[in-house]
């Protein structure tokens, strides 16, 4: 049995969470994912300014601390925090071990951005898979291009010998599944495994998520979420796991935990579709296996498609959103109050939104109109009112019209204590199919 | 005929990809969920999420969990950073499908 464990659900987690892994009890592998849909643009941005960025400085600054207990147990990393630089990302790894002898693995070849020209003209046409609409009519806008690569390359790398492995983009299944293959030479056609594998990295994917965070059964009785317990996976080579934490941290794995984190994100649960294999959800049985620890089996796979998934993101425009609240009494009505005179006073500056949307928090900014009528003595309400444009100035104009509203508006009104809203740039994300014949991982290893 | 709100006998946990929010629905207890099957229904969630939800509703059925799995199409205002919503990933749709009342002849268990 090996131990892999998750030490964060997305950029932006607990940073303590991956070195509560590393030291509160035994471990074989620690798995991070740090590749959000649209971070691959943000990367792609700090490498045009500085040939030396374009990865996740977090991983670095983890490593560092992490150092000793990584090295002196021979805790095994795989993480996907190479953004769109993993070779620098190495780089800065290996001066942060500071400690000689420790093989790192690189798995690159994700970036296809100077590519695209060349795939459009050879005819593969990176259609938007929602819209359908083909890649040329965005292409000047263009940010980043990335390829999802899966566990394969990770195995390989692994293969090496390599003690950490540092990947462009991966999917975040893959992470997970990569080790597996590694450790118990499973074939890569071996679907039921290779699903298994799958679906234990899509259940811890998202950290603490499955361990009792944001879990619905029971909320209140959930144990210490301040000291919450991130998943491990204990994986068998026959494609068994079991799910756990570890002992003494807070948090609680159960059925019900791990089955709401297995719906998550989900779309047609017979085809989850991985470069690695195709998993069917519906082949999953679950069973509570101790305290904290629930057991999966007799999953199912199919074989792979032909096709990788790519993630592009281009600029869309911009967009701002300003907040302002209203107290007792009457709340509702002066938030709604003021979100006309803002309207209008937008109309007599004429200025054209693509799209200008109003919420008030308190009332009905989850739930529209299932929430119903509010109390009529409700305490305060939050006026949310954002806009999105293609042109920068029009937003810009917008954003020095909620401030005036303290003084020149409807009564008892707060919240603007940050000043004007920020604008931002709106990098929206193409999700896109490329053959697999289009595009290879590039496996490299370095010793520290 | 008791009306039984969802919340007695379903959890939920809702996300996104792109402009569209999945809400897995799951039954409390094994003999709930031929219940949560049979009277909620992709029509029934269209009609539930009225202005929420401004095209298809799909319905998949993972007995071997006793959940229900729905993708809700264009129901994100576009979706991730398109979207002006401050639920812009559809996290909170899952109480709002708990929401949701329904008639049944009577409660196993």
């Amino acid at each position: 049995m090996i131990r892999i464990a998750n030490g964060q659900g997305f950029w932006g987690d607990s940073l303590e969470a991956p070195l509560e892994q590393i030291r509160r009890g035994p471990i074989d592998y620690l798995t991070l994912d740090y590749l959000a849909e649209i971070t691959m643009s943000i990367l792609q941005k700090q490498r045009s300014r500085d040939p030396h960025a374009g990865y996740a400085r977090d991983f670095v600054d983890m490593i560092g601390r992490g150092a000793r207990d990584i090295v002196e147990r021979r805790i095994r990393i795989v993480a996907n925090a190479g953004g769109v630089n993993p070779e620098a990302c190495r780089d800065a790894v290996a001066k942060a071990l500071n400690h000689p002898g420790v093989k790192i693995g690189v798995v690159s070849g994700d970036n296809i951005i100077d590519r695209l020209d060349d795939l459009i003209a050879r005819g593969v046409p990176l259609k938007n898979l929602d819209t359908g609409e083909p890649l040329e009519s965005v292409r000047s806008r263009v940010q980043s291009a990335n390829v999802y690569f899966g566990a394969a390359a990770i195995a390989g790398a692994l293969g090496t010998g390599a003690q950490i492995v540092i990947t462009g983009r991966t999917t975040d299944t893959g992470l997970v599944l990569g080790p597996m293959i590694h450790e118990y030479k499973w074939k890569l056609d071996d679907w039921d495994k290779l699903a298994a594998g799958t679906i234990a990295g899509h259940t811890v994917e998202c950290g603490a998520q499955c361990t009792g965070g944001n879990c619905q059964v029971d909320w209140q009785s959930i144990p210490n979420f301040a000291d919450i317990g991130y998943p491990i996976v204990e994986a068998e080579p026959d494609g068994t796991f079991v799910i756990t934490k570890h002992a003494g941290t807070g948090g609680r794995i159960t059925v019900a935990s791990i089955k709401e984190q297995l719906l998550y994100e989900m779309g047609d649960p017979d085809e989850y579709i991985t470069p690695d294999c195709i998993a069917d959800f519906t082949s999953i049985q679950l069973r509570q296996d101790g305290q904290n620890r629930v057991r999966f089996c007799g999953i199912k796979g199919k074989p792979a498609t032909s096709m990788y998934k790519v993630s592009i993101s281009y600029s869309a425009g911009f967009k701002a959103i300003g907040t302002l609240m209203y107290s007792w009494p009457d709340a509702y009505a002066k938030a709604q109050a003021a979100d006309k005179t803002l309207r209008e006073r937008l109309d007599r500056l004429g200025l054209r939104f693509d799209a200008i949307r109003t919420e008030f928090g308190g009332v009905n900014a989850c739930h529209g109109q299932l929430a119903g009528e509010p109390a009529p003595g409700i305490a305060e309400v939050i006026l949310r009112i954002g806009v999105r444009a293609g042109d920068r100035a029009t937003v810009e104009r917008f954003t020095k019209e909620i401030a005036p509203l303290a003084l020149n508006g409807p009564p008892t009104v707060t919240g603007l204590g940050s000043g004007r809203p920020k604008v931002e740039e709106i990098v929206a994300y193409w999700p896109a199919l490329l053959p697999k014949t289009e595009a290879a991982a590039q496996i490299s290893v370095q010793e520290t | 005929m008791p009306r039984v709100p969802l919340t007695k006998i379903a959890h939920a946990r809702s996300g996104d990809k792109g402009d569209t929010a999945n809400v897995g629905l799951i039954a409390l207890k094994p003999e709930y969920y031929p219940i949560l099957a049979e009277h909620v229904t992709a029509e029934r969630v269209k009609k539930h999420f009225d202005g929420i939800c401004l095209g298809k509703v799909e319905r998949f059925e993972l007995p071997n969990l006793g959940a229900l799995n729905f993708l809700l199409h264009e129901s994100l205002d576009g979706g991730g950073t398109l979207s002006l919503k401050a639920d812009a990933q559809g996290k909170t749709y899952s109480a709002a499908l708990l929401r949701m009342e329904i008639d049944v002849d009577s409660l196993p268990g």
